[in-house]
């Protein structure tokens, strides 16, 4: 029985990653001056968890590094060390390149290894500059920790789970990776847990104390039990009295045949009698020696009195340790898109009873009627319950730009601060991975462009140091993300110029906010336009295209000298649209509310024609109007848009009205993808199911724009 | 075509088991092995800019799924909606698609020496979603390869560059 190590690689990747951006967030809130215990103690437990992890799974490189650093925090956290603005630098750094090397590791590339290298050498350096006291580990180039003393701080790898401060024991049932000792177990009422997600690699440390003197004699029996430090100091004169204490580290190094050749297990070998039920006995046994090991031999004296002593330790880690509660599983995003389908069903199929409701009389009829009620309550719950689990918070989104500020400031020489409001702001998970690189670009435009030098900034009598406000807010049925700086604002006279030298046709006397529009022209390189300072890649089209993709849109707003603000208007999920119903002829189209600007009757004094075609003026423009029956060739509809209703649309492209026979109804609507069966079909952005079973087409407007020709009208949308 | 194959493998020959249909007064045969499920006709959404024979659109149990009426794309009978008129509801390559027949009439099992090849010529229909006749019971039954023609760029069903991604 032997299990493959490679499948918890991906897991041990993604928590070193969280673990990793948890570092960099909380060394980026450290405040220098007077630090926060619990901060340093964070830090240091995110990265004793990584060494822990990689050095399960034989990443050395990896190990060795988080080792040095490791050590470099524990000393900060102890008072052994002043925590500089300079070393924050160095760890910022050292993170960048861990980041660097889990990559190299998950990628199966070449280890950075002259990086990793010269990162040790630095972080050793800053160790020395207070004390020497360390310096032999940190520059063991093995990173090998075979001393009896190394091993015992390292015990802390968190492999033996034999600190009672942990309350993972579900956790780690689930990869039985460790079976905790059940005396400790019931000791334990930390929430640390959660700390750590999946267990594996549970921190010992956040009490160092309390490791100090647990691991005094926990290590040496760990040490024998799974011979994980292959350590040639492991006693030979291990006796088979102690057999059956080690018994629950043989039972689980058999069965995960994780290390080879334990030379102490071979050892224990004959004193075990291997189970079935591996795990249980394991526990058992570990739990007959911590109750009747006593006085045996003195490493077990020591073991069989930690509970005790562990016992009354951990309710100050406890209390410490509220930091992070949210417990959470991990669930792959297919099981629960699968989820939301189903509920659209159900939401259908309540729907369709309570139409049938209707049509029942009498008393049965009343009855029916009243269960209907109940199960629309129990759908309408259900149905935000399903949606809510793809919403997450835009926290995580967020907290990666203070560092992209800072760097990008620093290298610029000028002083940003970066203000973040509305984090707890939920999204559809899906459109928070496609908003990430188009926020990005933005945040960084600000800085590079839109935030002056603090010279420049004295001179205009604005404060030195300049605001990125990023903000995220729900109205309605949008998120609004916005990204406003006090900077220079946008330079019309210079869009304007790039705007005729990239042969548009503009004119001086255009309204602002088409100009700012210009911007996301293909090849209009803000960075060409604006400065000097080269652009990175995407320019605004591929931002503007990114938003749109998602079915939100980018609006601008700017003032010379007083800043800029960017406006993105996403919705709240891509599964359910807000539309408006609108009845063409005896079929039914979803308008999306995100288009429509307003919907009216239009009197024949707003109706103009141009050749053979009908145009709309109203709010003092001329706009093209598509008659929706043409364009979807509907028959039995309303011919004369005097008889209809016109609704006005907006796209990022066009603005133009269509004319339909009737407003239905506003609703939210579940996109069904008509692709999935059938074809892209112009015009349309995708199908729902109406409460009836039919199906209804749901407009895209961009596409409208796009498509529909008829002669003048598109002279006039162009 | 696997699950052809594993059907043939199950049935320990050559034999393969037809639908077989009737559009106007013909009588057609599809390979079973496609068929999702028969149903009545119902009414269906319209869909825009497309050729007469794709009626449109039906809410299939949150599927959207086009319907096809054989009897426009092939000219035979008429194309009328009544209580009576059916749905063969084809899985061909992770779609579903409806087709519009008269009936349904049975199940049919064939043997590859049963099936026999078209004329060389004088025949319109084209070969290529031709799988072959065969007789059965005096009516000349006609096999279509109903993958090839739902698939197929003529009928449009599916757009030309996502055909090659689920081929």
């Amino acid at each position: 029985m032997s299990i493959d190590i490679e499948q918890f690689h991906s897991v041990f990747f993604d928590e070193s990653d969280e673990h990793l951006d948890d570092m960099e967030q909380l060394l980026m809130s450290l405040d220098v001056d007077s630090p926060e215990p619990e901060e340093l103690n964070s830090i240091f437990r995110a990265a004793h968890s990584i060494k822990g992890g990689s050095g399960i799974f034989g990443f050395d490189a990896l190990m060795n590094l988080t080792h040095v650093m490791e050590n470099l925090l524990d000393k900060a956290r102890n008072n052994e060390l002043s925590v500089t603005a300079d070393i924050v630098n160095v760890l910022l750094e050292t993170l960048d390149v861990l980041k660097d090397t889990l990559n190299a590791y998950r990628d199966e590339t070449e280890i950075p290894q002259e990086g990793i290298d010269e990162r040790i050498k630095i972080l050793n350096n800053v160790i020395n500059g207070q004390s020497t006291e360390l310096t032999p580990d940190g520059t063991d180039k093995e990173g090998s920790l075979s001393t009896q003393t190394e091993s015992a701080k390292d015990d802390s790898f968190g492999f033996f789970e034999d600190e009672p401060s942990e309350a993972s024991s579900a956790t780690d049932d689930g990869f039985g990776f460790f079976d905790e000792e059940p005396v400790h177990n019931q000791s334990s009422e930390s929430s640390e847990a959660e700390d750590d997600g999946f267990g594996f690699f549970d921190d010992v440390s956040d009490n160092r104390e309390l490791q100090d003197s647990e691991t005094t004699q926990s290590s040496p029996q760990a040490d024998e039990g799974f011979g994980f430090f292959d350590d040639e100091e492991t006693p030979s004169n291990l006796v088979e009295s102690q057999a059956e204490k080690s018994e629950a580290g043989k039972a689980e190094s058999q069965g995960f045949g994780f290390f080879e050749d334990v030379p102490s297990a071979r050892h224990i070998n004959t004193a075990v009698n291997t189970t079935n039920d591996q795990q249980r006995q394991s526990a058992k046994t570990s739990q007959n020696s911590a109750t009747t090991s006593n006085g045996v031999k003195a490493p077990q004296t020591g073991a069989g009195s930690t509970p005790a002593t562990a016992k009354k330790k951990t309710k100050p880690s406890a209390k410490k340790s509220t930091a992070r509660e949210s417990a959470s599983i991990r669930v792959d995003t297919t099981k629960i898109d699968a989820m939301v389908n189903l509920v659209g069903e159900l939401v259908i199929t309540q729907s369709m009873l309570s139409m049938i409701g209707q049509d029942v009389d009498g008393q049965v009829g009343e009855r029916l009627q009243l269960a209907i009620d109940e199960l629309q309550r129990n759908t309408r719950e259900i149905q935000e319950s399903v949606m809510s689990m793809r919403m997450l918070p835009l926290t995580a989104t967020f907290n990666r730009f203070p560092r992209l500020v800072r760097d990008l400031a620093g290298k610029l020489g000028k002083q940003v601060e970066l203000v973040l409001q509305g984090g707890s702001t939920e999204i559809d998970k899906s459109l928070i991975e496609k908003i990430v690189d188009p926020l990005t670009h933005l945040v960084r435009n600000s800085i590079d462009h839109g935030i002056e030098i603090p010279e420049k900034r004295t001179a205009a009598g604005k404060p030195e140091k300049g605001t990125v406000i990023l903000s995220a807010e729900q109205k309605g049925g949008s998120i609004i993300i916005s990204i406003i700086d006090d900077g220079g604002g946008l330079h019309r006279d210079k869009i304007l110029d790039k705007a005729r030298s990239n042969g548009l046709t503009v004119s001086d006397d255009m309204p602002d906010s088409e100009v700012w529009q210009l911007i996301f022209q293909p090849g209009f390189s803000t960075a060409e336009a604006i400065t000097d300072v080269s652009g990175r890649g995407v320019g605004m089209d591929v931002v503007r295209r990114n938003i749109e993709s998602i079915g939100g849109r980018i609006d601008i707003e700017s003032s010379a000298g007083e800043g800029s603000a960017f406006f993105i208007h996403l919705p709240l999920t891509l599964a359910i649209v807000d539309g408006m119903c609108v009845s063409v002829g005896k079929q039914i189209f979803v308008v999306p509310l995100l288009n429509i600007i307003e919907s009216f009757q239009p009197t024949k004094q707003q109706l103009k024609t141009l050749g053979n075609d009908t145009v709309l003026y109203i709010r003092d423009q001329y706009w093209p109007l598509v008659p929706l029956y043409d364009f979807m060739e509907v028959e039995d509809a309303a011919l004369s848009p005097t008889e209809g209703i016109v609704v006005l649309l907006e796209s990022s492209k066009k603005r133009f009205g269509i004319l339909v026979d009737a407003l239905v109804g506003q609703q939210q609507v579940v996109i069904k993808s008509l692709e999935e069966h059938y074809r892209k079909v112009a015009g349309i952005a995708g199908a729902t199911i109406m409460g009836d079973g039919k199906v209804a087409l749901i407009i895209d407007a961009d596409s409208i724009a796009t498509t529909y020709t008829s002669g003048q009208i598109e002279e006039l949308l162009s | 075509m696997s699950e052809t194959a594993l059907h043939q493998a199950v049935t320990g020959g050559q034999d393969k088991e037809y639908l077989s249909f009737v559009l106007g007064d013909e009588h057609y045969a599809l390979d079973i092995t496609t068929v999702k499920e028969i149903r009545g006709y119902e009414q269906v959404t319209k869909i825009a800019n497309a050729p007469a024979f794709i009626k449109g659109v039906i809410n299939l149990r949150g599927d959207i799924v086009p319907i096809v009426d054989l009897r426009i794309k092939f000219n035979v009978g008429e194309a009328t909606y009544n209580d009576f008129t059916i749905v063969i509801m084809l899985n061909i390559q992770e779609r579903i698609v409806g087709i519009v027949v008269d009936g349904v009439s049975d199940v049919i099992r064939l043997s590859e020496e049963q099936v026999l090849p078209p004329p060389e010529f004088g025949v319109a229909f084209d070969s290529r979603y031709l799988h072959g006749l065969a007789d059965v019971d005096e009516n000349m039954v006609i096999l279509v390869n109903i993958e090839s023609l739902i698939t197929s760029e003529e009928l449009g069903l599916v757009a030309p560059d996502s055909v090659n991604d689920d081929a």
